[in-house]
């Protein structure tokens, strides 16, 4: 099943671009300038979401710097201690929405340092894969259409996201 | 995203100075502008491909056929996207972009989306509900299979690696719902 799913999934660009391509030179379009035309909207695009970028990774990496980060994954840990959670799982939790890079990079540790089968590896291989890296995503796509106003988006993307690490620790409990 | 960045920011510096790590603070501060300068070196490559492969889909309308095709399933959700707007072809695109784990094509055809949906949005100084949808379902991340964390566990010998991908989707589907159950909930008490 996964290798079908890894298969496909190998598979669907090059047949994407491919169809893309075919479907164009039969309805008499220049694929070649039309490709060039459109990246020409690349740099544009990138230039515009680069200060939303830069803002967010200097204060979230000013954060984590500064030792607040460690202070508040402790704090987490010692509130919820009657709950038995890993430690490991409040700094995935915390990690995730920031830093899609320092997330891959904590779990290989975890897995590393508690081993891959236990439940700190299998807790936070969850919220691996069922949260996101939220404020890069806000500040990408905010930010390509320059959206001053995100009305109340960003406390509906936090909310959701603690509900997630709940559901996440929830699953894992239930499975492992 | 003014509070967040406020808060992250001022209490980083209080937190630097008492715990005297003003040092690291600041070089983290210069580490956080290259890691921005890197990430949209990389973004400015799948970026730039993938707008040239949209204006292919473009100029010789098969977007509008691929808009035809799911708005069915699109427009139940996004329900202010005329006829076969763009829109609903680029948000297809990047929905099984992520399904099937594809993170360098799903993030510039999310923003080829968010520019569609910024064409029907009256006030482009404030985000569309519909953009909030968007955005909600993408960082909700749900992924078919997990390969990057089954990658890794496997690479450490785990018993059994693939035996998260069935806990991880059950997981993203309950948080991805709720979250869209969460939006829906604030635009409703906000009214």
């Amino acid at each position: 099943m996964i290798q079908y799913v890894n298969y496909i999934s190998l598979l669907i660009i090059p047949l994407f671009i491919l169809f893309t391509l075919l479907y164009g030179s039969a309805h008499k379009v220049r694929v070649y300038d039309s490709f060039v035309a459109g990246a020409k909207e690349g740099p544009k695009i990138v230039l515009n979401i680069f200060p939303y970028l830069l803002a967010i990774f200097v204060a979230i990496k000013g954060f984590q710097g500064s030792g607040a980060f460690d202070y508040l994954k402790n704090g987490f840990y010692q509130l919820f201690a009657g709950l038995h959670i890993p430690i490991e799982v409040f700094s995935m939790a915390l990690i995730k929405p920031l830093s899609g890079s320092a997330s891959t990079a904590l779990f290989t540790d975890i897995v590393k340092s508690a081993g891959p089968d236990s439940m700190a590896a299998k807790m936070t291989a969850i919220i691996m894969g069922s949260a996101e890296t939220t404020f890069y995503v806000l500040a990408v796509y905010l930010g390509a259409v320059n959206i001053k106003n995100s009305r109340y988006l960003v406390p509906v993307c936090l909310i959701a996201d603690c509900f997630g690490i709940v559901v996440a620790i929830i699953v894992a409990r239930a499975f492992f | 995203m003014n509070w967040v960045w406020l808060i992250l920011l001022s209490v980083g510096v209080v937190f630097a100075i008492f715990t005297g790590n003003l040092d690291a603070f600041t070089k983290a501060l210069f580490d956080g502008a290259k890691s921005a300068v890197e990430v949209s070196l990389f973004l400015l490559g799948i970026v730039s491909i993938w707008m040239g492969i949209t204006k292919i889909l473009e100029d010789s309308g098969l977007i509008h056929r691929i808009a035809h095709l799911f708005r069915p399933i699109i427009a139940r959700l996004f329900r202010n996207i005329p006829g076969d707007h763009p829109a609903i072809a680029a948000i297809t695109l990047n929905v099984l972009a992520n399904l099937f784990g594809l993170g360098n094509a799903a993030t510039p055809l999310g923003i080829k989306a968010m520019q569609e949906l910024d064409t029907l949005n009256p006030d482009k100084q404030t985000i569309s509900f519909e953009m909030m949808i968007f955005i909600v379902i993408n960082t909700a991340s749900i992924q078919l299979i997990p390969f990057t964390v089954i990658g890794i566990l496997a690479g450490f010998g785990a018993a059994n690696p693939a035996a998260i991908a069935l806990p991880t989707l059950i997981a993203t589907l309950i948080s991805g719902l709720a979250a869209l159950l969460i939006l829906f909930a604030f635009r409703r008490a906000l009214k």
